[in-house]
């Protein structure tokens, strides 16, 4: 293609689409947002009015009192997501909005699994917990509840080892993430 | 200092002259600061008329509009304007009272959740918590709803906290941390602009609004007579471009011309500036100018490729981009006769499909010929104000704007009622220039009782009533889509407007004839204070060319 600024002929049929591409894979959004009222609110707002389907939320604070982050992942088959951080960013209380790169993030959730299983069911969930390095938190004569962190893979994988058995309940924190090295998110 | 008093003085630090509102319980305090407190104060007859004027105000002065509302119904009644004016991104701050600290929460009188309510349509919103908090906040929302792409701004103050005494320090300089919109723009990708418009065949240039929120109508003009460039405006870009020109293709969009509608379904490059590929630009999307790389220069970077995606983004601000593009441009000392083929296809379009309609050949007031009287009445030079609907749009391929902030009207959220509350706006932001309201005859009933306001605040707008009976824009669609079943549409026993403008205390007069048409316009235009001339038009034209909604250009009737 012809250099910008030259006298070179450029080819319209040459310049490619920017921006509203579909990734197709999953996304990360670190997002630090100013730490004040109705500030998550704005951001849960915005993802219902411009139908941005989310997938987590994580929501905590940060080492800096006036700042909170947001950890969020959705889904990037369905949205562009540089349309997404583009709207997000418009919120004057939204700061800064990192897109993890999977490869270059650390990232966990933590979830809580309670599991119909007596005696009987008892050692072999125990074992599977074990395999998952789960703890297990808290039991009954006829239940067992387990804590499992990891991934989103890691979780998904423990439920289906232990839906046989059968699940009263699960709760999931939803992600969190941090970039790997040195350098903040 | 009571914070109320900080807010006057915030407001006065900022530049404001005039505001316009209702007062209630929870703003009491403001409305007392305000008794001697140096800023002019319009008292509106509803918020959304409050609203609207502080929206007309901003389009016709550039300056940032201000409205005031009580709590509960007096916010709520601004949700329009609000929604408005971020649509339009119409520069303004709203100022609303809020219960007291201690019954939030508890369904007091009066309580609504303000910011709440208004969240996904403002730009920003403060809710106040503590009194020393105020005049910061004044000024960042100041800041706020004028720079980057404009919008409003809305502040809630808590009836007593705006009570408080504190103390009141101006404020210099306002720094936001999540909150430094770009206006430069990238100058590689200018250059590569510059060298895709060098290179291109059949080009057009497509202005919006935010050519004229950028006051950049000069620079535009200079980048598109650089070379040939057809050029296009949306119904929110009418002024940046002078209508009468060479170059000039006329609106685009739904009721566009058909030259303009052309040029872009055939363009090989289309540089958007400050406009927003709405779908009343682009009918059916997959269809829209399908031959096209597309340039697009606007303020606001979520607005690039969201509908359409852009082959070159550039974001910033059009005062500061074009100026660079034109001197890229100029550099590179292109042949101009390359768009010789483009130019004989666009003028085959035009000597086809003129904009015209069939004038009556009796004493029968055509609603295009009313425009075109109006036109002439005004010799072309007023403020123009609308409703939303056929008048709207025949005021808008018909009245040749020549220049920016003369077209006023609410052009995305599509607001009727917002033709004479904006006129008295726009009047108190120009004193000195003629501020028409061409209005429907169903639109001006949601908001006439501002004709109170106009009289009691000598307001001299001139509003001029296109009457057919009908809220015509529905019927005809009614008739051409949905069989000629008219539902709803028919407005049966109107009011006498001669009667009620003489009601309020203004000039009222009627037009039947098309012979004295003008001549009543340039009376009513000559008369002091307000005056509504109740214009009797044909009662069934439709409005056209039109894009059926969602189909494409190619595909336009009438």
């Amino acid at each position: 293609m012809g250099e910008p600024g030259t006298k070179e002929v450029l080819d319209l049929q040459d310049l490619q689409v920017s921006g509203g591409i579909h990734t197709g894979r999953r996304h990360i959004l670190s997002i630090l947002v100013e730490n004040k009222p109705g500030v998550l609110a704005r951001v849960a707002g915005l993802f219902a009015r411009r139908a941005f389907n989310i997938q987590t939320l994580a929501v905590g604070p940060t080492d800096d009192p006036t700042i909170s982050r947001i950890t969020l992942t959705l889904d990037g088959a369905m949205h562009p997501i540089d349309q997404v951080t583009k709207q997000l960013h418009k919120l004057i209380n939204v700061i800064k909005i990192r897109d993890l790169e999977p490869s270059d993030t650390v990232a966990r959730e933590l979830a809580l699994f309670k599991i119909a299983a007596d005696a009987d069911a008892r050692a072999q969930v125990m074992q599977f917990t074990d395999i998952f390095r789960g703890k297990v938190i808290d039991v009954s004569k006829r239940s067992m509840t387990v804590e499992v962190t990891g991934t989103d893979d890691k979780i998904e994988a423990f439920e289906q080892m232990i839906r046989p058995f059968g699940l009263i309940e699960m709760v999931r924190t939803g992600e969190i993430a941090v970039s790997r090295g040195r350098s903040a998110t | 200092m009571r914070a109320v008093d900080a807010i006057i003085e915030s407001l006065k630090a900022e530049g404001v002259e005039a505001v316009f509102g209702i007062p209630g319980g929870a703003n009491l305090p403001t409305y007392d600061a305000l008794y001697d407190g140096g800023i002019r104060h319009v008292l509106c007859r509803h918020e959304q008329g409050a609203g609207h004027a502080a929206e007309g105000y901003a389009k016709a002065s550039g300056r940032v509009g201000v409205a005031l509302a009580t709590s509960g119904p007096g916010a709520t009644n601004l949700v329009t304007p609000i929604a408005d004016a971020m649509l339009d991104s119409v520069p303004t701050v709203f100022l609303t009272g809020q219960v007291r600290t201690e019954l939030i929460g508890t369904d007091g009188f009066q309580e609504a959740d303000t910011t709440g309510i208004t969240m996904p349509i403002v730009k920003h919103s403060i809710m106040i918590q503590d009194p020393r908090e105020i005049p910061r906040a004044i000024h960042e929302a100041f800041h706020i709803a004028r720079t980057g792409r404009p919008g409003p701004v809305l502040v809630d103050v808590p009836q007593d906290l705006s009570r408080a005494d504190i103390q009141y320090e101006p404020v210099d300089g306002v720094s936001l941390p999540g909150y430094r919109p770009t206006t430069e723009g990238n100058v590689k990708q200018i250059r590569l602009a510059a060298k895709a418009l060098a290179n291109a065949r059949r080009p057009v240039i497509y202005a919006g609004g935010g050519v004229v929120n950028a006051n950049a109508a000069k620079e535009l003009t200079d980048l598109c007579t650089s070379d040939r460039f057809p050029v296009t405006c949306t119904v929110m870009g009418l002024g940046a471009f002078p209508a009468p020109h060479d170059q000039w293709l006329g609106m685009l969009g739904m009721h566009g011309t058909r030259s303009a509608n052309y040029a872009m379904d055939e363009a090989d490059l289309i540089v958007a500036i400050g406009a927003r590929f709405d779908d009343r630009i682009t009918g059916k999307l997959s269809e829209f100018a399908p031959r096209a790389k597309f340039i697009h220069i606007d303020v606001d970077p979520a607005e690039i490729s969201k509908n359409v995606p852009a082959h070159i983004p550039i974001v910033g601000d059009a005062k500061s981009i074009l100026p660079k593009l034109t001197r890229e441009y100029r550099a590179l000392e292109t042949d101009g006769s390359r768009l010789d083929g483009w130019w004989e296809r666009i003028r085959g379009w035009r000597d086809k499909h003129p904009l015209g309609y069939e004038d009556s050949d009796d004493a029968e007031i055509k609603p295009q010929y009313m425009v075109e009287a109006m036109y002439e009445a005004t010799n072309g030079d007023a403020i123009v104000t609308s409703d939303v609907g056929q008048h709207q749009m025949w005021c808008a391929q018909y009245y040749h704007f020549t220049k920016p902030r003369r077209w006023i009207n609410s052009g995305g959220l599509g607001t009727m009622g917002f033709g004479l509350p904006s006129a008295l706006g726009a009047q108190i932001g120009q004193p000195d220039d003629t501020v028409v309201c061409l209005a429907g005859d169903g639109s001006l009933q949601m908001t006439s009782q501002e004709l109170a306001t106009c009289v009691t605040e000598k307001i001299p707008v001139k509003v001029f009533i296109m009457n057919n009976g009908y809220l015509g824009m529905v019927r005809q669609w009614q008739e051409l889509f949905w069989d000629g079943r008219y539902s709803g549409v028919d407005m049966g026993t109107s009011p006498d407007w001669v009667k009620l403008a003489e009601a309020y205390g203004a000039v009222g007069m009627r037009a039947t004839q098309k012979g004295e048409l003008v001549d009543q316009m340039k009376a009513a235009l000559e008369a002091d204070g307000p005056v509504v001339l109740d214009v009797q038009v044909s009662k069934e034209e439709n409005c056209y060319p039109m894009i059926p909604a969602g189909q494409a250009a190619r595909d336009m009737v009438g």
